[in-house]
């Protein structure tokens, strides 16, 4: 049968134009994946860490959550001095000392409140280092100092970790002290936003005449983008698109290679029959009880868990799969055929006559079977990276599992961090199979009936 | 055993006390004994000759005819073509021996590899001997679709088997076994299976073409009626073994041996009055191949046995006339 015919057909099953969408659409999200994140860069970011990730929110649930919860969570704020939003005031105090003011104004309206909040503060010097004096300017006028400090070459103010602090609002976390309407901190409890315009004010003096200071205030939200963050502040997204190319390339090799080498050697053992099929059956018969998990996980322990290996391993555990019992009775079938027969009179070689005469009468057969197959590879190497023996570069569905799983995702109410990658993984095997029974119906018309 | 030595020098193929046994295995390995399909056949066939081989399903015709293709491999005796002993050939030679020997099978359907389409049926031979030249291959295949009377060509070498009728796929079974230009055509069966109507069609085809390309052609049949459209000689095979060979007409007007009385009595006649009348048929079965019958295979169901004789020596050809080989102790 031809593709557009097989296409057409297709179309009369629901079923499977949803399953088709479905495919198209991950086709589509890897083909954008791969032309707009190059490989080598989304392993760099994936395995990067805060020099990176520093300005992104731990944990923060999708954007599109506000949708659901009716409330509108924080998103992340950063403002740099240096990018001239936010003003500098310079005065020269004497010939080498100068003051460095920063107000880092901006208005707060969300419901929750921030996830953390930092400060980054960046100097230039030779020998002596400035120093930065923070303060916090409610919008109801009051003001809380955050310390002072004296800045190296870049210097991390963490203001959420400060245990000072935090005693002085009454317990709270920073973030929340900072960002609660008085009164509402105490014990017993709960703590309301106020909302308004709030201020960071960092009075800085230099003691050198081409000391500079600069400084970044990042107030991280609770939620981000449209897959979140996972504990590591990295984005979820590049890992929810870069696993759709990983996991389509794993589940279409692994049923290529199989089912192809699967496919070949039965009609070869069928054609050539002798000690040669005795062999083949009885390869088939040994692999058939090999434990193909196990073998992976003690590959992945022992020796590498690079994904392209652990695709040979799991391709070459499939040539001799069940599979050829059941191609090689009907290559039986299809040797006996009258025009098998004539190939041979005219000349036909023994390799010619498998490959062109032989497998092309029953390939039909086999293209449901390789479409149904393809998900179940998928969820194979997901199954590996939960186990926590994905590869360790890249990211995938899988490995998003993994951290979840580690860093206790459900227990900590972090849904979106299981959902994703899972409703995907589940999309994916819904698509595949949807299509592969309806070919089924339409290359095996028996079918149909029943 | 005697055989024709003028036409041996001059003849296309020769097979010689030919042997074809298939061995039977008990538990996939134990040796059961051997099915003789084949079990001692002499006969010549000169160039531009046309043999028939007549006799019931299962008496060694096919068999016959696919050990000559080298389908299969003789246990015994040899084929020998153009002076070449087929299993002397090399891989190259056996090359060339396919390409002069064509094939038409018995089921114009199965026949042809439902996947390809009648351009690339055709094509298969040339691509297998090496015709590389694709604007030759095409040439070749309108000539031989020309001569099998499928016009226009283009019409139909884009279609598959299955959108062809009956006759239509028989011609391109004959185009295909006629491309590499063959000396020799087997017809195993090659109408048994279309309509009557289109049969006389196709053997008046295969007929012209042996004329016009002067083939040999081994006609084999179990159907008497239609020897006469095109064989000079007839050959009876009867459980593995050929009984009587002779020229048509001889054969037909004078049978000798009392299978072929029996074979040829059993033609059915058109006629009213048979309605009425029932045929004499020889009582019993076609002998096992396994275990034949010692001496004449055809004694335990022939009226003509003579005790101690039929039944414990096998008969050698007899020439009971010129050119009328027959294997019967009653023409001693």
């Amino acid at each position: 049968m031809k593709l557009p015919r097989v296409l057409k057909e297709l179309t009369h099953y629901r079923s499977a134009v949803l399953g088709l969408c479905i495919i198209g659409a991950l086709i589509a999200l890897s083909i954008y994946t791969v032309v707009t994140i190059p490989y080598d860069e989304a392993i760099r970011r994936w395995r990067a860490g805060e020099e990176l990730w520093g300005d992104y929110p731990r944990n923060a649930v999708p954007e599109w959550f506000n949708l659901f919860a009716g409330n509108s969570l924080p998103t992340t704020r950063v403002m740099n001095s240096k990018d001239g939003a936010i003003r500098k005031d310079i005065q020269t105090i004497s010939t080498d000392m100068r003051t460095s003011d920063m107000k880092f104004s901006f208005d707060y309206t969300s419901d929750g409140f921030p996830n953390e909040i930092n400060l980054f503060l960046t100097a230039k010097f030779d020998q002596k280092k400035p120093q930065a004096t923070m303060i916090w300017r409610t919008p109801d006028g009051r003001q809380i100092p955050l310390g002072d400090t004296t800045v190296g070459v870049a210097e991390r103010f963490s203001i959420s970790t400060d245990q000072r602090l935090s005693l002085k609002l009454d317990g709270r976390a920073p973030e929340v002290g900072l960002f609660a309407q008085p009164g509402t901190t105490e014990k017993g409890k709960t703590p309301v936003v106020q909302k308004g315009t709030y201020e960071l004010i960092v009075e800085g003096l230099t003691f050198e005449k081409d000391s500079t200071l600069d400084a970044k205030l990042v107030v991280y939200g609770q939620a981000y983008g449209i897959a979140g963050t996972d504990h590591r502040r990295r984005d979820i997204l590049l890992a929810i698109l870069w696993g759709t190319p990983i996991a389509l390339a794993f589940g279409f090799l692994a049923a290529v290679g199989s089912t192809l080498t699967t496919f070949s050697i039965a009609a070869i053992g069928a054609w050539f029959g002798g000690w040669l099929d005795a062999a083949i059956q009885r390869l088939t018969e040994i692999n058939s009880v090999l434990p193909v998990l196990p073998i992976l996980i003690m590959v992945g322990t022992f020796y590498t868990r690079n994904i392209w290996v652990i695709l040979g391993i799991v391709i070459a555990l499939g040539i001799f799969s069940l599979g050829i019992k059941t191609y090689r009775s009907m290559f039986i079938q299809v040797r006996e055929m009258p025009y098998i027969e004539a190939a041979h009179a005219y000349g036909a070689g023994n390799l010619r006559i498998v490959f062109r005469y032989m497998m092309p009468k029953i390939a039909p057969v086999l293209i449901p079977t390789f479409v149904t197959l393809i998900p179940a590879y998928v969820f194979l190497e997901a199954s590996l990276s939960v186990l926590g023996l994905g590869d360790p570069l890249l990211p995938t569905w899988g490995k998003i599992l993994n951290d979840a799983y580690t860093n206790g995702a459900l227990y900590k109410g972090l849904y979106y961090w299981v959902l994703e990658p899972a409703v995907l993984l589940m999309f994916t095997g819904l698509g595949f199979s949807v299509v592969g029974f309806a070919l089924d119906r339409i290359f095996n018309p028996r079918l149909r009936e029943v | 055993m005697t055989t024709d030595i003028e036409s041996k020098n001059n003849s296309l193929l020769s097979v010689r006390d030919l042997h074809t046994w298939f061995e039977l295995r008990k538990w996939g390995f134990g040796r059961a004994g051997f099915v003789r399909a084949v079990d001692g056949v002499d006969f010549e066939l000169g160039y531009g000759e046309a043999v028939a081989f007549v006799g019931e399903s299962g008496c060694g015709k096919s068999t016959l005819a696919k050990t000559i293709l080298g389908i299969h491999r003789p246990t015994k005796g040899a084929v020998v073509f153009e002076g070449r002993a087929l299993g002397k050939l090399k891989a190259q030679e056996m090359q060339w021996y396919h390409s002069q020997v064509g094939y038409v099978q018995q089921d114009p359907y199965g026949a042809l590899p439902p996947f390809m389409n009648v351009q690339h049926i055709l094509e298969e031979p040339l691509l297998i001997n090496k015709v590389t030249s694709k604007a030759e291959r095409d040439r070749r295949i309108h000539e031989v679709m020309t001569e099998v009377k499928m016009t226009p060509v283009d019409d139909f070498l884009q279609k598959f088997p299955h959108m062809l009728s009956g006759g239509q796929q028989q011609r391109v079974v004959v185009a295909r076994s006629m491309i590499m230009r063959p000396k020799l055509i087997i017809a195993d069966e090659p109408v048994s299976m279309l309509d009557a109507s289109v049969r006389v069609e196709i053997l008046m085809l295969l007929r012209a073409l042996q004329q016009s390309h002067n083939l040999a052609v081994s006609y084999i049949t179990h159907d008497l009626s239609t020897v006469r459209y095109f064989s000079e000689r007839i050959c009876v095979m009867y459980a593995a073994k050929i009984v009587e060979q002779a020229p048509v007409d001889d054969l037909l007007r004078e049978p000798l041996h009392p299978y072929t009385l029996a074979l040829i009595a059993a033609i059915p006649d058109p006629d009213a009055n048979n309605a009425r009348t029932f045929k004499e048929v020889p009582p019993g079965e076609p002998p096992s191949l396994i275990n034949p019958p010692p001496g004449c295979r055809f004694h335990p169901r022939c009226a003509h046995v003579i005790q101690g004789l039929c039944d414990q020596q096998e008969p050698p050809s007899f020439e009971a006339r010129p050119h009328h080989l027959v294997e019967c102790w009653l023409f001693k």
